[in-house]
């Protein structure tokens, strides 16, 4: 944001231009608030923590949407399903080749990879609703195999997994999980951000802005393309691994429609073609039926409770809002938690003297 | 495997078939007039046929009066949600409209099994007999009815898009919208008359199968099925979306029993259409009867 850079820091080379925090307070920001996080489990209790750990693995899949649907233009409805996938591989390889937990992960990520790349192919040819049909017809039919493929799902009666482990110690509390997801989630942003700044990245984004402006400057549409969709799978799989570890057991039924949508929501509520907005958007998703809940719950025994039923269909109350949330922020603010984070920041710098 | 019991399945297709082709029809309507993909078409089906059933059970209605009662509804509910809704995202980019129509569905989906439950409620009998047999094969009079409902309504499609003032008006700003402004035609009135009939068209749809199976949330499905058949038959095509309807509706019950027969994979009934929605969006992605885009510089 070149407005936010204060006066007298100035650019003179490529490299400065570049840099991902470009002022020292932003750096010193960044190290505090990662050395906070470090600490979080030894003051926050429980049930922070899950919800901390239920926003870094959701982020990590978000920001692979983002990178499709924010960075590249491209939409997919079908990311649960991918999600999903990394799951049940990162868990597949885990028993079935005894592969170590910490190795399954990043391969499960691989493959969701190439199963993205596969589905990914129509995307080299289609684009907006075409594609978004598409990947809706992929997360059907990724659900319908995750329902047969006993091998590899375990079908119905779900799969069972163990936990994170590396040299002999277990991750296998809240507490102790928390750092394996922080660390993960600190890799796959640093490396999001830093894809964002080379050629790569800028192709993705020039993708976007206009395709035939792109491919006249030489860009290769179908690769990219298919690129950005082997991203977002490489994404959503490292999340679903994670995601698999933590619950220890993974269940077909999870990876329905309504999450991808959700998927979808806490990209376009974070705010597109946005790096950190995909964490927004990803707590924004988890802490919204918290929300609910204790709304629900203040009201809990009054007159309005046995009116509505509040209590018993306080599930339904939750899906009512995230999509009464996806279409607000569509209408009021489509650029997303993101911009509104500028926004308050810029009016904060200049305060009081904002004009 | 007996002659008659493929007809069956075949006249099964057919009769799904021409309800897809229905609901598929008021989804391009939309598509055409306003250039909205409407993620939320199955639950016009879903909300007109719980209205429907409320005042028939709630309020003891007989059954043509709680159906003009249950039209009126769907024609504001249409109007409300394109005016209050997408008004405010014309010339936004496509995902915004697609998310926003996704998070409509959602949200109607929710509210109807908040308000009416997740279990199927059966509408009082509406026929006095129970099945005909036609050239041989049994069938529900229901069915007969719903067959006969889909051509009507295709019919009066026809007619208004060939004949009536309004239905010009619609197909002049579905090809070109600052033209159709030009030459006194209301823009915002044809988005909101267009979205007002396709919420009309799929609610008697949706009143039809749940006279047939029930009302429950399943009925938001067909929204989803929705999608093969169009594609199939062009986006923008209104002929190729019956067409289309009718093939998926064909197309699923052939897959089930074949399924049946040799391949005992199960759920085939559902999942066919979306392979064959894939296969078709790699070989001929704008359909039997859509307008190839031409993109210029």
């Amino acid at each position: 944001m070149a407005t936010m850079t204060p006066a007298g820091d100035y650019r003179s080379t490529y490299r400065e231009d570049m840099t991902i925090f470009p002022t020292r307070g932003s750096r010193i920001a960044l190290w505090v608030g990662l050395a906070l996080l470090c600490l979080a489990p030894l003051v926050l209790d429980r049930y922070l923590l899950h919800l901390l750990i239920n926003i870094g693995f959701l982020g990590i899949a978000a920001l692979g949407l983002n990178i499709l649907v924010g960075f590249t233009g491209q939409i997919s409805i079908g990311h649960a399903a991918f999600f999903g996938f990394g799951a049940f591989a990162s868990a597949w390889a885990h028993e079935a080749l005894h592969i170590p937990v910490a190795l399954a992960i990043p391969l499960a990520g691989l493959a969701t990879a190439l199963i993205g790349l596969v589905f990914g192919a129509p995307a080299a040819r289609l684009k907006g609703l075409y594609l978004a049909i598409a990947t809706l017809a992929a997360q059907f039919i990724l659900e319908d195999f995750f329902a047969r493929a006993r091998w590899f799902t375990g079908g119905v009666a779900g799969r069972v997994t163990e936990p994170f482990s590396l040299f002999g110690f277990a991750f296998d509390t809240d507490e102790t999980y928390f750092y394996v997801v922080l660390a993960f989630v600190v890799v796959m942003f640093a490396g999001a951000a830093n894809l964002m700044r080379t050629r790569d990245g800028r192709a993705l984004v020039a993708v976007r802005d206009h395709y035939l402006s792109a491919e006249m400057m030489g860009i290769n549409l179908a690769y990219y393309r298919t690129l950005s969709f082997g991203i977002a799978s490489f994404y959503a799989g490292i999340g679903g691994a994670l995601y698999a570890h933590y619950l220890l057991f993974v269940s077909v039924e999870a990876f329905n429609i309504l999450f991808s949508i959700q998927f979808l929501g806490m990209v376009i509520i974070g705010g597109l073609g946005t790096i950190k907005g995909s964490l927004m958007g990803a707590a924004f998703m988890v802490l919204l039926p918290e929300v609910v809940q204790s709304l629900a719950d203040m009201l809990a025994g009054g007159a309005v409770d046995r009116a509505l039923k509040l209590g018993a269909s306080i599930s339904y109350l939750r899906e009512m809002a995230i999509g009464a949330a996806i279409i607000l922020f569509l209408i009021f603010e489509p650029d997303g938690l993101a911009h509104r984070w500028q926004q308050i920041k810029a009016y904060w710098k200049l305060y009081p003297y904002s004009h | 495997m007996e002659l008659g019991f493929l007809l069956q399945l075949l006249l099964n297709g057919l009769i799904v078939g021409a309800l897809y082709g229905v609901v598929a029809m008021s989804f391009v309507l939309i598509y055409k007039a306003s250039q909205v993909v409407n993620f939320a078409q199955g639950e016009f089906l879903l909300v007109g046929a719980w209205v429907c059933w409320w005042l028939l059970t709630a309020w003891q209605l007989p059954f043509w009066l709680g159906f003009l009662v249950t039209l009126a509804f769907m024609t504001l509910f249409g109007i409300l949600l394109q005016v209050v809704v997408l008004r405010p995202l014309i010339g936004e980019p496509v995902i915004s409209v697609i998310m926003v129509t996704i998070g409509l569905s959602i949200f109607f989906q929710a509210l109807m099994k908040w308000m009416f439950g997740v279990f199927a409620q059966p509408f009082p009998p509406v026929f006095a007999v129970e099945r005909v047999r036609v050239l041989g094969l049994e069938v529900q009079s229901v069915y007969l009815f719903s067959l006969a409902i889909s051509v009507a309504i295709m019919l009066g499609f026809w007619w208004f898009f060939t004949y009536s003032k309004h239905g010009l008006a619609m197909r002049a700003t579905a090809f070109d919208q600052q033209v159709a402004a030009s030459l006194g035609v209301s823009v915002p009135r044809v988005f909101a008359m267009s979205w007002a009939i396709s919420a009309v068209v799929s609610a008697v749809a949706g009143v039809v199968v749940g006279v047939v199976n029930g009302v429950s949330s399943a009925l938001s499905f067909y929204g989803i099925k929705v999608f093969p058949a169009v594609i199939l038959g062009g986006l923008d095509s209104i002929v190729g979306a019956v067409l289309g309807g009718l093939i998926v509706g064909v197309l699923e019950n052939l897959a089930q029993w074949l399924d049946a027969e040799w391949l005992n994979w199960g759920n085939m009934y559902q999942v066919a259409p979306f392979y064959a929605m894939i296969l078709i969006l790699l070989i001929k992605p704008y359909g039997l009867f859509g307008t190839e885009t031409i993109e210029r510089v």
